[in-house]
């Protein structure tokens, strides 16, 4: 991709790409910069050559909080911020580890999970697995 | 060609702070607006330029005109969330100053305590947030705080001490909605929402409504009250989503507070009352880091143990801020009118004594807007 193209945005390609199960970040075919989330053009140089790549899904936890609710509601859940090693960050969720074992810079691993009403989300569980 | 000094607020008022029981949201602003307009001595016709940003109204420009019966030359409904007032002076300041209007009324209100009980808002959760359901936007916040704390070494008791100043302000403030007693422990022994934020670190949910009137300030002294100026105003908006903040620990503050201070040619030391967007207790302790008054990482330090208290070594949300005085959701437009009472002497019991430069900071979104006005007495143009 070298411009911007007709056809779906952006977020629509992210979307298609999520629901078969891929998780893919941008890159600028410009000046190299990685993007998340996705965006026409490029946050770093302006450029519109923002193509799709895998990133490595490894990452690390910059922040974290544990949103508190009563059992008969469903129970705790906790939303982090990771920090991918393509130098993105993003919201989202760590599974395999109680939420109060979660803390700034555990190294975490992506993949496609569910997220709210079940829909197909990014989440994270710890490097080398469930814990 | 600076602002500084160029307009002045002429007039303030409060309405319907706590519950207002039967209001809608645009009353409460327009009794606000008639008692504004009162405290300045001028008719409502005089009016030629208006500006609000309400929480559920895409046009309140719009629907403030028609409710007041104006046909203003210029309507402003710049929405940036709670910073969005801090934002109105300034724009009112160069209409002013280009005569492109002689007199500039500010205004907002809400009845989102008594409609709702909770935050009214027309913001659904961002795209790439949404998934993983933050509470909006008290989790945004709480991630900032756990960063804070991580990288600082901030403690839980010094977040406590925000929301035990602020009682203690509120506590001489008759108009404060809550005025009990307030303990650094009974912050830490309330409810868990969002670690590590509890429900006595987050702001209240109140109705209420305040206005502002500015012209210019030649003009200024040509009303009842004693005008106090705007020597200097600056913005810095970085994100719109927490997400994508940059860095959790540094807000648009940093930009804000430089640009405003420059124009009015002031530094954090000479500023004698300071007035902060306290939505939770973090907030306060990145602004006054982000603003100047301590360095960055000892914010938790110099709010603990009274040191913004009554007594302490700044006196900060004098009324009792959005944690002990009022929250009607968008609260930039209270720093203004505190600010206001403190330089004009009518702050009663909590009056800072020879309080000559104020410091008013708006907070929109979450961490995302930010907006510093400057304001200072006769004495200091």
């Amino acid at each position: 991709m070298t411009g911007i193209e007709k056809g779906p945005g952006p977020d629509a390609v992210f979307a298609a790409k999520l629901a078969e199960g891929t998780f893919e970040i941008q890159k600028c075919g410009g000046c190299g910069t990685h993007v998340f989330h996705p965006r026409v053009i490029c946050p770093a140089c302006g450029g519109a050559d923002l193509g799709w790549v895998a990133p490595t899904g490894r990452g690390t936890v910059y922040a974290r909080t544990v949103v508190r609710r009563k059992p008969e509601r469903g129970g705790d859940y906790n939303v982090v911020l990771v920090d991918l090693e393509e130098g993105v960050r993003m919201m989202s969720r760590i599974d395999g580890i109680e939420h109060d074992r979660i803390v700034t810079g555990l190294k975490v691993t992506a993949s496609v999970g569910e997220g709210a009403e079940g829909k197909p989300a990014v989440v994270f569980e710890p490097e080398g697995g469930a814990q | 060609m600076s602002l500084r000094g160029k307009a002045a607020i002429v007039g303030t008022a409060l309405a319907g702070c706590g519950e207002a029981h039967g209001k809608g949201a645009m009353e409460i602003t327009i009794e606000a607006v008639h008692g504004a307009l009162a405290d300045a001595g001028i008719a409502l016709g005089e009016v030629d330029a208006i500006a609000t940003c309400q929480p559920l109204d895409m046009l309140s420009g719009l629907t403030l005109a028609q409710e007041l019966g104006l046909s203003p030359k210029f309507t402003m409904n710049n929405r940036m969330g709670g910073s969005s007032f801090l934002s109105h002076t300034l724009w009112a300041a160069m209409l002013l100053e280009l005569r492109l209007a002689d007199t500039v009324l500010i205004c907002y209100g809400s009845n989102q305590r008594t409609a709702s009980g909770k935050l009214m808002t027309a913001l659904g959760l961002p795209t790439y947030e949404a998934p993983y359901r933050p509470l909006f936007p008290l989790s945004s916040y709480a991630l900032a705080a756990d960063r804070h704390m991580t990288q600082f070494g901030t403690t839980r008791e010094q977040l406590a001490d925000v929301a035990v100043a602020a009682r203690a302000w509120a506590q001489k403030n008759p108009e404060a909605f809550l005025r009990d007693p307030l303990t650094r422990e009974d912050v830490i022994a309330s409810r868990l929402v969002s670690d590590p934020l509890r429900v006595r670190d987050c702001c209240l949910v109140t109705d209420g409504g305040g206005a502002i009137v500015m012209r210019r300030s030649e003009a200024a002294k040509d009303h009842p009250r004693p005008p106090v100026y705007l020597l200097g105003g600056g913005e810095g908006t970085t994100h719109r989503d927490i997400s994508e903040m940059a860095d959790l620990t540094e807000t648009g503050a940093v930009q804000s507070g430089q640009t405003a201070m420059e124009m009015a040619g002031v530094k954090p030391a000479d500023i004698d009352v300071v007035q902060l967007y306290d939505a939770f207790t973090i907030n306060v302790i990145l602004f006054l880091e982000d603003l100047g008054f301590c360095k960055k990482g000892e914010g938790g330090a110099f709010v603990a143990n009274g040191g913004i208290a009554p007594g302490g070594h700044l006196p900060v949300n004098t009324n009792g801020g959005g944690l002990s005085c009022v929250h009607p959701g968008m609260y930039g437009i209270f720093t203004l009118i505190e600010a206001v009472r403190q330089l004009r002497g009518d702050a009663g019991d909590r009056q800072i004594d020879s309080a000559e430069l104020a410091l008013a900071h708006g907070n929109g979104g979450v961490l995302s807007s930010q907006v510093t006005n400057i304001l200072g007495t006769d004495a200091t143009l």
